[in-house]
């Protein structure tokens, strides 16, 4: 009875624990999504493209942590968790003729990650600025498969459950439900001024890809405002932007080039909005040092 | 017709095969071997084996697009009409009419394929195999129909007018779509009821539209209207399919044929996902691969809720293996709208080597849709994936001799029930037909465990026995 109630008390704190960082509840919901795109797309991804990714963001950020003990600066552990969503996200969204393109996206991710970079704080979502800078300089061996999801209804309700669980430890459901309702609101209103059945409007509503960028990409709460307010003028501005270039120019990848150039306003954002700045766990909520002396 | 066709040349893109080939051993399935053989060509399946079929070219380079639309109309070409919203007004030398044999030919090329292997004597062990290469063909478009009387009103504007071959096309532009439709209806262009919201939307767009119809006095009387081309630039690569779903007179069948200087084309907006293919079929298959295939792609569109692309093939234009038809010639793409061929040669050593050193990839995609299931026009994209993918499925004939002659044969017949049976499973998982009808099937023509004369199927053992060897 007493080993019992020993064994429960350490679930319970392994659950804690586990529960404690958001990101674990993310990387296991991106595991099974690049599962259902391995096992379920025909152009999907594989073990292969994930361990491409998983050796330029690790080998990129394990550069980046022994040039921070080399140089003397702060002394901060591999942030492998980071790594390897950043591995993730790459893997699940961007496509390539050939292995090493996935490994140089993440290995860029991270570098991007790691040195652009305003008062402390990245730029970029760090996917997202690898996946474009593949798409830019492959020449064409690189490309967003917007289609790979279909608007199967398991996939869509997937990504709700699990990024719901995952953001909820985040607060990061404001911006990802801010995004979802200005792209719907502009969807809708262009079918309406088209003279559109709404079927069209809810057929990209629920691209599977869409949900994905929604939830798993958009949401990354190291690159976006501090505050709720903010957040959702992120959130806005990225899907007006996105519509604008897709209805426009037909912008390849548009959600990404939209997310990117939006991340550049995030500091003006912060500057005006202020907010508490994220940290992913408690250890790292803790204020060691103020936010003006932080060097990474 | 017989036609030999011998390939032996190495695979141009030798890497992008390699990364298949690891791709599919990760995932457990092993591709049927790539390897290049001679083959002979023997004949093609039903031409008419969907209904409502829409057959389009589109050739893709940056923003530069040529589209050629099968108007293979077989009613009375007086009644020909045909509408379609552009994203422009192109001038006349933009307009071009092809030669249907181009879409055809194109079609023989890319058609989904039978092959055959002999299986050797067991007991000798020749290497030799035999294989047969069936292609199929798919019957053509209808159209709405018209007759042939223009009329100039101030509820449209006719933004150019040209005689192209055997057609009189009208590009028109109109500030309300009750005005264009009411037009095109006085004119005899038959609207389906329910078309103004998609003309408005199509018009709010910017977009005009493309009408054309046959000129009596130019047509030369023959049956076959020449497919009509347009060439134009634009950022958008997309095929408008909503007009055709209007009148909801069930599904309609599209099939575009694509050919990029870069790779494989999908769509972005609905999934693209590949035939199964290079399976084994019951040997029976080859007397009715129309139905096969037929029946494979409604069970297939079925799996798929109906709102998925199907990729058919997928190849690099300088060569197949094993081909169905011979690739396109030059002059033939050229036609079609190839416009780079003459742009320069920044080609691989790969495709130096190959061939005909034509840089194009052709991908042939398929889809069932109405608009309930696609309710949005094609997007496309094109992607950098150079893979090759065919819809091939095998026919292996079965050494038949005595199978007690030797114990290599009774193991082959072991073999060969076991084979069935699984071939048995394959069609019905494919075609969602009853698998104790194939195998009645399969029994009546002699593939059967009854059927293998000299050897008696002995009772399984248990795997203790087999270990062994004490049973």
């Amino acid at each position: 009875m007493h080993r019992t109630a020993e064994f429960l008390r350490a679930g319970q704190g392994a659950l804690s624990r586990f529960h404690a960082d958001p990101r674990h509840w993310q990387l296991v919901a991106l595991s099974g999504l690049l599962s259902l795109s391995w096992l379920g797309s025909d152009f999907g991804s594989s073990p292969q493209i994930l361990a491409a990714a998983l050796c330029g963001a690790l080998g990129v950020e394990a550069l980046g942590a022994w040039w921070r003990r080399r140089t003397g600066r702060r002394p901060k552990p591999l942030q492998w968790k980071s790594a390897l969503i950043t591995a993730f996200g790459v893997s699940l969204l961007l496509r390539a003729d050939a292995l090493w393109i996935w490994s140089a996206a993440a290995a860029f991710a991270i570098a991007a990650k790691l040195l652009l970079r305003w008062n402390g704080k990245q730029l970029f979502n760090p996917a997202c600025s690898g996946i474009l800078a593949a798409l830019w300089v492959s020449g064409g061996q690189a490309w967003v498969s917007a289609g790979q999801w279909g608007q199967t209804s398991l996939v869509a309700g997937y990504a709700l459950g699990m990024a719901a669980l995952t953001l909820s430890s985040a607060r990061r459901l404001d911006i990802a439900l801010g995004f979802l309702g200005s792209f719907a609101a502009l969807a809708v209103t262009r079918a309406l001024w088209l003279g559109d059945p709404l079927a069209i409007a809810w057929h990209q509503l629920s691209s599977g890809s869409l949900l994905i960028f929604a939830f798993f990409m958009v949401t990354d709460p190291r690159s976006t405002p501090d505050s709720r307010r903010g957040r959702l003028l992120f959130a806005a501005a990225v899907a007006v932007l996105a519509s604008a270039l897709h209805w426009g120019p037909n912008v390849q990848a548009a959600p990404l080039v939209a997310l990117a150039a939006v991340g550049l306003l995030t500091p003006l954002l912060d500057q005006h909005l202020p907010g508490r700045r994220f940290r992913w766990t408690a250890a790292e909520r803790r204020p060691l040092i103020p936010h003006s002396l932080e060097v990474r | 017709m017989m036609n030999t066709i011998c390939q032996t040349h190495s695979n141009p893109s030798l890497r992008a095969t390699g990364w298949l080939l690891l791709l599919s051993l990760s995932a457990g399935l092993i591709p049927a071997p790539a390897q290049a053989f001679c083959g002979f060509y023997v004949s093609q399946a039903d031409t008419s084996l969907f209904n409502d079929v829409s057959k389009v070219a589109l050739v893709r380079d940056g923003d530069r697009t040529v589209v050629t639309m099968a108007a293979d109309y077989r009613g009375d070409v007086s009644e020909f009409s045909m509408v379609i919203p552009v994203v422009d007004v192109p001038l006349r030398e933009q307009i071009n009419v092809a030669n249907p044999a181009l879409l055809e030919h194109l079609d023989r090329y890319t058609a989904p394929r039978l092959v055959e292997y002999y299986d050797p004597d067991p007991c000798q062990d020749p290497r030799l195999e035999r294989i047969r290469v069936t292609g199929s063909r798919i019957k053509r478009a209808d159209i709405e129909s018209a007759s042939p009387v223009f009329a100039v009103d101030d509820r449209v504007t006719i933004e150019a007018e040209y005689e192209v071959g055997e057609y009189d096309i009208l590009i028109l532009s109109a500030e309300q779509s009750d005005g264009l439709i009411s037009w095109l209806t006085d004119n005899g262009y038959r609207i389906p009821a329910g078309a103004e919201e998609v003309v408005g939307a199509y018009l709010k767009r910017g977009m005009k539209f493309f009408v054309a119809r046959v000129a009596l006095d130019r047509h030369t009387g023959s049956s076959v209207l020449r497919p009509l081309q347009i060439a134009y630039e634009d950022e958008n690569f997309m095929l408008p399919i909503r007009l055709g779903t209007v009148n909801a007179e069930g599904q309609q069948e599209l099939f575009v044929f694509a050919l990029t200087r870069q790779g494989r084309v999908e769509t972005r907006n609905y999934r693209t996902r590949k035939l199964p293919s290079d399976l084994d079929v019951p040997i029976y298959i080859k007397d009715e691969f129309g139905d096969f295939y037929r029946d494979l792609f409604t069970e297939q569109v079925a799996q798929s809720d109906g709102r998925s692309v199907f990729l058919e093939y997928a190849w690099d234009m300088a060569w197949c293996d094993p081909c169905a038809a011979e690739p396109l010639s030059r002059g033939e793409l050229r036609s079609l709208g190839v416009m780079w061929l003459d742009d320069g040669h920044n080609w691989s050593p790969s495709q130096r080597r190959s061939r005909q050193g034509v840089d194009v990839f052709v991908t042939r995609l398929h889809l069932r849709y109405d608009g309930e299931s696609f309710p949005e026009d094609l997007d496309f994209q094109v992607t950098g994936d150079r893979r090759n993918f065919q819809g091939r499925y095998v026919l292996r004939h079965a050494w038949r001799g005595d199978f007690g002659q030797c114990e290599a044969a009774g193991q082959y017949a072991e073999s060969l029930v076991s084979r069935w049976d699984q071939e048995a499973q394959t069609l019905a998982k494919l075609t969602g037909r009853e698998v104790e009808k194939i195998k009645r099937r399969m029994a009546a023509e002699g593939m059967s465990a009854e059927a293998l004369n000299g050897w008696k199927q002995q009772p399984k053992k248990s795997w203790w026995q087999r270990l062994w060897g004490n049973g």
